[in-house]
């Protein structure tokens, strides 16, 4: 049978277990933080796995991208080792960070992830930097900035659309749209009705993605991504998608409409939708598929026995990592 | 009538005495009501951690919530105060406030001398501040010093549930711009408050605990935690005098010299790094104004000269604890 997609077969799989990959641990991390095994708070990314997904299978190392508060899933599509963030979340000194950032400070520059962030829409003018240092160093790495529906509200966001924009940066500018921040709807926050033609006020072309479609967002980020490596400069890529936990573990999400969590998981799982699509066609069979299921979980379980074992970071830690101590 | 209350419905109940009181009082913030163009429940979330939670159904039209634009929504209540309004804004996280730092401390702090003494600018500005809840290191500094540096701004950071409701009385009817800072491990913390409302004037020290052998100063959640180390030493036969500043800008500085003029001795314990803090300040306008009264040097126990980490085992090291202000008091007494 004829392979009606744009992957061969292994990159497909590929996709899937990235994809899984981030849905065992953040079901997981729910299970665990519910239990209140884990320290301070977490916000969850699954739901949302195919937008992280879709444009990460288009990056290098070399590729940078800066994320958000929600990071574990675009560390996890990056490369970022799951069992390394595992302990950075559990505060343990085998982490990604040593234990010393936690789930919203994971970063692994050597792969090209700079970084979780506490701080809305910090990413955006790092990024700039990024794709200025790719542009002046010469080689065709871009810059990826993800924020919400909810940062894209903020000042750094759109200062940096402007100058990426004036400068021709080979940035790209990921609204992840997930229709609320914290509580609030995209609806009262953002004035305009279309992301596209926010792009278009800042001289950028815009597109609009159904996120929780890989192939939708795998189509739509090799476009924007190769515009940017041939030097045609920045653009926003909007992904329509849905949160599938509360803003953090422990919300209520009275804000939510009756019976919307259980309607999102039952008609707009993006996994289901992959798999869905993948099997019809015939390229994958679902047993290929319950066996990456299969070896991710044993992986997740891995990692959270691991992430329990390991010693906390000792008392000389505390001073370290800076360049003078008082 | 007092009743026992939690700092953060302290938080709550000022305010919404303050709103029912006088109408030009608002506040605006992100999801301090919540639901906003949801289809869910109106007031879903009511701030972060739920201090304005029934605010918004007493006083509809003086609650607003925001899009996550700090510098526009805190530079907009910046603006409402010189125009008639006495503006709330919150800014969940102390940390956030580099995204908004122009509008407090090159605009609300310097109109009133750079206009010539003609403008007013009553708004308060509340955040959470502080360490102790696994929150990492963009999200749990103690910012205090900076703005007690800035001129034209007066700084407040209460240790306790009675002190919070009369401080944020005042804060809301000053003239001035107030940064309110709530210690996050503070908010359910009880004790007796008044219901009706009181303010507590800005700049007088509160004696938490009165000694004779030692003092130590401290604002926020540094006072508990020297509470619970005289407590200690009292077993030792150390007397020690706690003092909570309160309020950082105005200080009360009189009240700290009169009590190192009878013990001799100080201790200053500040959640912030070291340098440039708020215990550095105190400790060098003592050594100036009571250098004869000192029997020993001053002792300061501060944060290290980091971020604050996020394993809990390193962010209890980095808070300064009981223990460790116990021993600096000992010192102090040439143990
Ligand atoms: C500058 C700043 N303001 C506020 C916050 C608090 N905060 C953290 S996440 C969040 C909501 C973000 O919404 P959105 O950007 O839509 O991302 P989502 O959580 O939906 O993925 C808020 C208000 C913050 N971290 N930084
Ligand atoms: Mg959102």
């Amino acid at each position: 049978m004829s392979n009606p997609f744009p992957l061969e077969k292994d990159g497909l799989l590929d996709a899937y277990r990235r994809m899984k990959t981030i849905r065992e641990f953040e079901e997981r991390l729910h299970v665990d933080f519910g239990r209140g095994d884990i320290p301070g708070f977490v916000h969850l990314y699954a739901g949302e796995e195919a937008a992280g997904v879709g444009i990460m299978m288009h990056l290098q190392d070399h590729d940078r991208i800066a994320s958000t508060h929600r990071g574990h899933g675009h560390c996890i599509a990056k490369g970022v080792d799951v069992k390394a963030m595992m302990a950075e979340i559990y505060g343990k000194a085998t982490g990604s960070c040593a234990g010393k950032g936690g789930s919203m400070h994971i970063a692994d520059l050597s792969k090209g992830m700079m970084g979780a962030n506490g701080i809305l829409g910090a990413g955006a003018p790092l990024v700039c930097g990024a794709a200025l240092a790719a542009q002046k160093l010469g080689h065709d790495g871009v810059g990826i900035t993800f924020f919400g529906d909810g940062a894209s509200n903020q000042g750094t966001v759109l200062e940096s659309m402007n100058l990426a924009a004036i400068w021709n940066l080979p940035a790209i500018f990921v609204v992840e749209n997930n229709g609320y921040a914290e509580s609030t709807s995209v609806d009262y926050a953002v004035a305009s009705d279309s992301y596209v033609d926010r792009a278009t006020g800042f001289g950028m072309p815009g597109i609009t993605v159904d996120g929780t479609d890989f192939f939708a967002v795998y189509e739509a980020a090799g476009e924007v991504i190769k515009r940017a490596r041939e030097g045609a400069g920045p653009t926003l890529l909007e992904c329509k998608m849905i949160r599938f936990f509360g803003h953090f573990e422990g919300d209520a999400q009275t804000y939510r409409a009756p019976g919307e969590n259980e309607d999102n998981r039952k008609n707009r799982d993006c996994l289901k939708i992959f798999r869905a699509k993948v099997t019809e066609a015939g390229v994958l069979t679902d047993a290929e598929l319950d066996a990456i299921d299969a070896e991710v979980l044993a992986l997740i379980d891995e990692a959270v026995k691991e992430a329990k074992a390991a010693p906390l970071p000792g008392p000389a830690e505390l001073t370290t990592d800076v360049y003078v101590a008082y | 009538m007092a009743r026992t209350l939690s700092m953060k419905d302290a938080i709550n109940e000022a305010i919404d005495q303050e709103m029912a009181r006088d109408k030009t009082v608002i506040m605006m913030g992100e999801d301090i009501v919540g639901g906003a163009g949801a289809a869910g429940e109106d007031d879903a979330w009511g701030g972060v951690l739920g201090v304005s939670k029934g605010l918004y159904h007493k006083h509809p039209k003086q609650m607003i919530d925001t899009p996550l634009s700090e510098s526009a929504y805190v530079g907009a209540a910046i603006g409402a105060a010189t125009c008639g309004l006495r503006p709330i804004a919150e800014l969940m996280f102390i940390d956030f406030m580099g995204v908004c730092l122009d509008q407090i401390y090159n605009q609300a702090a310097k109109f009133r001398y750079m206009f010539g003494g003609k403008a007013e600018t009553p708004v308060v500005i509340r955040a959470m501040c502080g360490a102790g809840f696994r929150a990492a290191a963009q999200h749990s500094q103690m910012l205090t010093p900076i703005f007690t540096h800035i001129p034209g701004l007066k700084v407040v950071c209460p240790s306790n549930a009675y002190d919070t409701k009369g401080l944020l009385i005042q804060a809301i009817r000053d003239n001035d711009p107030v940064i309110f800072l709530e210690h996050k491990n503070l908010y359910a913390s009880e004790c007796d408050v008044p219901e009706e409302p009181y303010a507590i004037p800005f700049g007088e020290a509160n004696i938490a605990r009165e000694g004779s052998d030692v003092t130590i100063v401290a604002y926020g959640l540094m006072v508990p935690n020297s509470l619970a180390a005289a407590e200690t030493l009292k077993k030792e036969g150390i007397d020690c005098e706690v003092i909570d500043l309160r309020t950082l800008s105005p200080i009360d500085m009189d009240t700290v010299i009169e009590s190192v003029e009878e013990t001799g001795r100080l201790v200053c314990v500040d959640e912030a790094n070291p340098r440039c803090s708020i215990a550095t300040d105190v400790s060098a306008t003592v050594a100036r104004d009571a250098f004869k009264a000192l029997k020993a040097p001053i002792e300061m126990v501060t944060a290290p000269h980091t971020p604050v980490p996020f394993s809990p085992s390193l962010e209890d090291l980095y808070i300064p604890s009981p223990d460790r202000i116990a021993e600096a008091v000992r010192k102090t007494m040439g143990a």
